[in-house]
């Protein structure tokens, strides 16, 4: 017998609530019930980071995160950063300067990891940069030039470039 | 969807108990970075779960009155290492939390779930060991503590009973006291990787920083579960430093660990990455003690 609970969050600033399977992850519901597509199911077993996500400031992997526990959370998924007109944030368009997409499924993970990192403020070298990547994989680009978008943009958000 | 027959959430530990209780089929679940995985790869599948996640009461690190460091079973690894209280008194138990999986799976984990699921490799066990750690069971009739070598029972087996959950961690003052850690994972990568081997060590030196009044040395994956190299210990403590008795210790070690043969390493390889660990580790702690080596 399926069991249901109503979850209420916010969602990209946005309260919102919904009836959800009580065996739905926060992926199942954040696509199947808000059709934020950004969210990818990639491994599904918490590997890649591709379904990554931000809940109350953390990066989470939202396929490993029942969509229960989302009650009364805030949420934040790539489509956040889009700008009333459409404008893309400057860490997508660096990720697009510096050719850091290629099939770009792990593209809003990685966003979402950097969109944490740089909230921080703080300037992190290479090597902190790659550890805080960690958990997000890429089998297209070899990382050299996601790193330097993410790299770029913090320094250009600490008026160091 | 994860393939789970029924979840029950706790609303409170007290509620929890009685949850244990009522469904003693249902898989105690914290952060569920082990069982919601083992569920989807189909080891776990169909399960009854019980959920605790959500019980905040089980969060964040105090300073008891008497000086015990409470960790409660649901700080997720990420809030140990930044917690100020573990960065002053057993900053390397944040560092070895800080090696687990990658970042994602440090906000999500738990110290308690690490310790609950009772595997050799969890990178906070051996430290937890080393400091002597006790872990806080609560159940239908109140609280009890048991060191956590006794936690452990056997690979994959830790004494929880029918109607407990682990509610928190706790290092007692004399066990951190005027101590210093080091902890060493070796894996094949840097992130997202299991520990081969993992040895936790640290050191009480004298007044004079030049006698080790005391040294405990701790290890995961040398054993079915995580131990301490009781035997290479005594050897270390009142002895005067020099390098040829943390050479002597560490050799010694080979004469506590119970490694073998896995698709990981081979007995070997974990015998000699043991008695390597462990003289690096020793270094390092009497180093942060103050001493020369
Ligand atoms: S899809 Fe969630 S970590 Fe891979
Ligand atoms: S661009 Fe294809 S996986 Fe990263």
């Amino acid at each position: 017998m399926a069991q249901y609970k109503l979850v209420k969050c916010t969602i990209n600033g946005k309260e919102t609530e919904t009836m959800v399977d009580v065996r739905a992850s926060l992926t199942d519901m954040l696509r199947n019930d808000y059709r934020l597509t950004s969210v990818k199911k990639g491994c599904e077993v918490g590997e890649c980071g591709a379904c990554n996500v931000i809940i109350d400031g953390e990066c989470f992997n939202s396929c490993i995160y029942l969509a229960i526990w989302a009650e009364g959370k805030k949420i934040q998924t790539l489509e956040s950063l889009l700008g009333p007109g459409g404008e893309l944030a400057d860490i997508q368009q660096a990720f697009i300067d510096e050719a850091a997409v290629q099939c770009g499924f792990c593209t809003p993970g990685f966003i979402m990891t950097a969109v944490q990192l740089l909230e921080t403020r703080k300037e992190y070298t290479r090597e902190e940069l790659r550890k805080h990547l960690a958990g997000n994989l890429c089998r297209c680009t070899g990382y050299e030039n996601i790193l330097n978008a993410v790299e770029k943009t913090m320094l250009r958000r600490l008026g160091k470039l | 969807m994860y393939d789970i027959k029924e979840l029950f959430e706790a609303t409170s530990v007290q509620n929890a108990v009685e949850l244990r209780l009522a469904h003693p089929q249902a898989l105690i679940l914290a952060g569920g970075s082990d069982i919601l995985i083992q569920m989807r790869e189909g080891r776990l599948a169909g399960r009854e779960l019980l959920s605790i996640y959500g019980l905040d009461e089980l969060r964040g690190v105090t300073l008891e009155e008497d000086g015990t460091i409470r960790i409660g079973s649901l700080t997720s690894f990420t809030h140990v290492t930044q917690d100020p209280i573990v960065q002053k008194y057993i900053n390397v138990l944040g560092q070895a939390v800080d090696m687990i999986g990658g970042p994602q799976i440090r906000n999500i984990g738990t110290i308690g779930g690490n310790t609950c699921n009772g595997v050799t490799s969890a990178d906070s066990a051996s430290t937890l060991f080393a400091w002597d750690a006790m872990i806080e069971l609560t159940g239908n009739e109140g609280t009890r503590r048991v060191p956590i070598s006794e936690f452990y029972i056997k690979a994959g087996v830790v004494d929880v009973r029918s109607d407990e959950l682990q509610t928190a961690i706790l290092i007692p003052k004399e066990s951190y006291e005027g101590y210093q850690g080091h902890y060493i994972k070796y894996a094949m990568r840097n992130a997202m990787d299991i520990a081969t081997s993992g040895c936790s060590v640290n050191v009480k030196l004298s007044e004079d920083k030049k006698t080790i009044e005391d040294v405990r040395i701790a290890y995961g994956v040398q054993g079915p579960t995580p131990l301490r190299a009781v035997v290479a210990e005594g050897l270390g403590r009142k002895k005067e430093i020099s390098l040829d008795l943390i050479k002597q210790i560490s050799e010694a070690v080979i004469e506590d660990i119970k490694p073998r043969d896995s698709w990981r390493a081979s007995k070997a390889l974990r015998q000699h990455i043991a008695v390597e660990m462990a003289h690096r580790c020793l270094i390092e702690a009497i180093k942060l003690s103050g001493g020369e080596v």
